[in-house]
């Protein structure tokens, strides 16, 4: 009987090793890329387009990183994307306004239309991107910052989030509140704002990432180099600089790296939103 | 009691409101209108040039040959991409979920990594990665004597070279909601069996596959959904080629609506996707129904 046990336990721990291996080699495959990555870009393009490539890179130069700068529009282009990012922290102060509404309020036609939100999280993008381009044209927004920004602004998805963890905060500190005087508005910045930070992080992180990223309408609205987001200046890149990995490389370290950082000291927030979110 | 005014409520979902009728409900209907009619550049220039042609978009796009073959592209996307990304992601959480040690939790990361990171970047990444010349792929299968592989060249290999990297992108989000689904499973369930005597894979198929049924549905609807509209990877990797071989009908609505400036025609390619995805989510809706009825 004993041996029986113990043998059950040798045969876990085998397969425990097991798992650990297979996933050892999985994440190797899955971070391959970013290694070579990361790797190029560092090196000259000389050493990139040899036969045999290095691993490590044997000269190592920043050149390419300037090469950006300098005689590419980068600079203009992350200018531009960190403004497209703090614009989409205003859609996600919108976002909160209407789940806390959804969440806290009784008003007519409340559930009819929280359901048409729910309803636009089915659009598939590819049916509003072209009406939305001549509603933008109309407004005489196209190639504008404005025009950008506006389309993506905010999101039926966010709301709902908003309003699911909304709705657990009680009534009776929403009456307090209003007892001793603050208006709603102030009810909402002061006390439920505070009280929703871990949806807020959440949702501050998605919404950078999604900012960051932002390809498609930059892409359709702006037709000026000066508009165009780090997404479509490496697309751009890749276009005319289609040999130079070693440059194409630099840019693309440039845009996945901070994004990187950020996932790795938030990730925490992130993996736990989707159970906050009741994905399960 | 209610100590707010009956128009606050409003006030508060008023901004994100506004915006999504402007930009999500009211696209639709007008995107169904234009889709009846011939505007390209001359209308957007002036109304006056625009004329309702009725269904003949509608008619013209089926007997376009690129559509047709965009249609099968996607088709092909969606037939090898979702068992794909289902078992990649089920099959890595399932392992994350079965390892006890710290480690297993770091590999959570690792393989969420991909799905953050910016479309456009991956795809110039792995572009250089599939190049026939200087990628490293064809390098590494050179180093075993395998020759070299035309991985974005060849019309078929060209798709799941694709696929491949889309395949890279999706496991992290599934595998994240596949992981939630397996903690919510009771650790009962599984000493009963063991007490009955059933073993790893008995368990599996059994108990967490059964019971992972909705997660699996959720995961399996959103991937076909998202493999219906896949757009940027062909678009920067390929830009559809070689020989259209890689257009998917989101390519080909972007393409004729933005490049061509045909934007009737782009509507009436984009109506016909959403009634697409409309009916394939209620079929799947309709399986599932049945699935529970046993």
């Amino acid at each position: 009987m004993k041996t029986k046990v113990s043998d059950a336990k040798k045969a876990y721990r085998t397969q425990q090793w097991i798992a650990g291996i297979v996933l050892t080699l999985g994440g190797l495959l899955v971070a391959i890329p970013f290694i070579w990555m990361v790797l190029s870009a560092f090196k000259p393009e000389s050493e990139v387009l040899q036969l045999t490539p290095t691993l490590w890179p044997e000269t190592f130069t920043t050149e390419n990183f300037v090469y950006l700068f300098e005689n590419m529009n980068f600079g203009v282009y992350l200018k531009n994307t960190i403004i497209i990012v703090l614009c989409s922290f205003v859609g996600l102060f919108f976002n909160a306004m209407a789940g806390y509404a959804f969440a806290k309020y009784k008003f007519k036609g409340r559930d009819k239309l929280f359901y048409l939100v729910l309803a636009t999280m089915m659009i598939p993008g590819q049916v509003t991107m072209i009406p939305v381009y001549l509603i933008l044209n109309q407004m005489g927004l196209t190639n504008t910052m404005t025009g950008v920004v506006l389309p993506g602004l905010v999101g039926a998805f966010s709301i709902f989030l908003f309003r699911q963890f909304m709705s657990t905060i009680p009534d009776e500190l929403l009456e307090a509140a209003r007892l001793d005087g603050a208006s709603e508005f102030r009810v909402f910045i002061q006390l439920i704002l505070p009280i929703s930070k871990p949806i807020m992080a959440v949702q501050g992180i998605l919404t950078f990432i999604a900012g960051w990223n932002s390809f498609l309408w930059p892409l359709i609205i702006a037709n000026d180099e000066s508009l165009y987001t780090l997404s479509v200046g490496l697309n751009l890149l890749k276009g005319q600089y289609g040999g130079n990995f070693a440059l194409q490389m630099a840019g693309s370290t440039f845009m996945v790296v901070p994004i990187v950082i950020i996932f790795i000291i938030f990730q925490k927030h992130i993996i736990e939103g989707y159970t906050i979110s009741g994905m399960k | 009691m209610k100590s707010y005014s009956k128009t606050t409520p409003y006030l508060f979902i008023g901004p994100a409101l506004i915006l999504l009728a402007l930009f999500s409900l009211f696209p639709i209907v007008l995107a169904l209108v234009i889709s009846f009619t011939d505007i390209d550049l001359a209308g957007l220039a002036d109304y006056a040039n625009i004329s309702f042609i009725g269904l003949e978009n509608y008619v013209n796009i089926f007997k376009d040959p690129i559509f047709l073959k965009s249609i099968g592209n996607t088709l092909f996307y969606v037939v090898f991409g979702v068992p794909l990304v289902i078992a990649c992601s089920l099959g890595i959480a399932l392992l994350i979920n079965f390892g006890t040690a710290r480690i297993f939790k770091a590999f959570r990361l690792v393989f969420y990594m991909p799905s953050i990171t910016n479309v456009v970047a991956v795809a110039v990444v792995w572009t250089y990665l599939y190049n026939p010349q200087f990628g490293l792929f064809n390098y590494l299968l050179g180093l075993v004597g395998i020759p070299a592989i035309p991985w974005l060249q060849d019309p078929t290999i060209a798709k799941g070279s694709l696929i491949a990297l889309a395949v890279w992108r999706a496991i992290g989000v599934n595998m994240i909601i596949f992981l939630a689904a397996l903690q919510g499973i009771p650790k009962t369930y599984y000493e009963a069996a063991q007490l009955d005597g059933a073993n790893n894979w008995k368990q599996l198929t059994k108990i967490t596959i059964p019971l992972l049924r909705y997660a699996i549905f959720f995961v399996s609807i959103t991937t076909m959904i998202g493999w219906i509209q896949f757009f940027e990877e062909p678009f920067v990797m390929t830009k559809g080629g070689p020989l259209d071989s890689t257009t998917s009908v989101a390519l080909f609505i972007y393409r004729n609506g933005f490049q061509l400036s045909n934007f009737g025609y782009a509507a009436a390619g984009s109506f016909v996707l959403f009634i697409a995805i409309i009916i394939i989510t209620m079929i799947q809706f309709r399986l599932q129904k049945k699935d529970t009825d046993f």
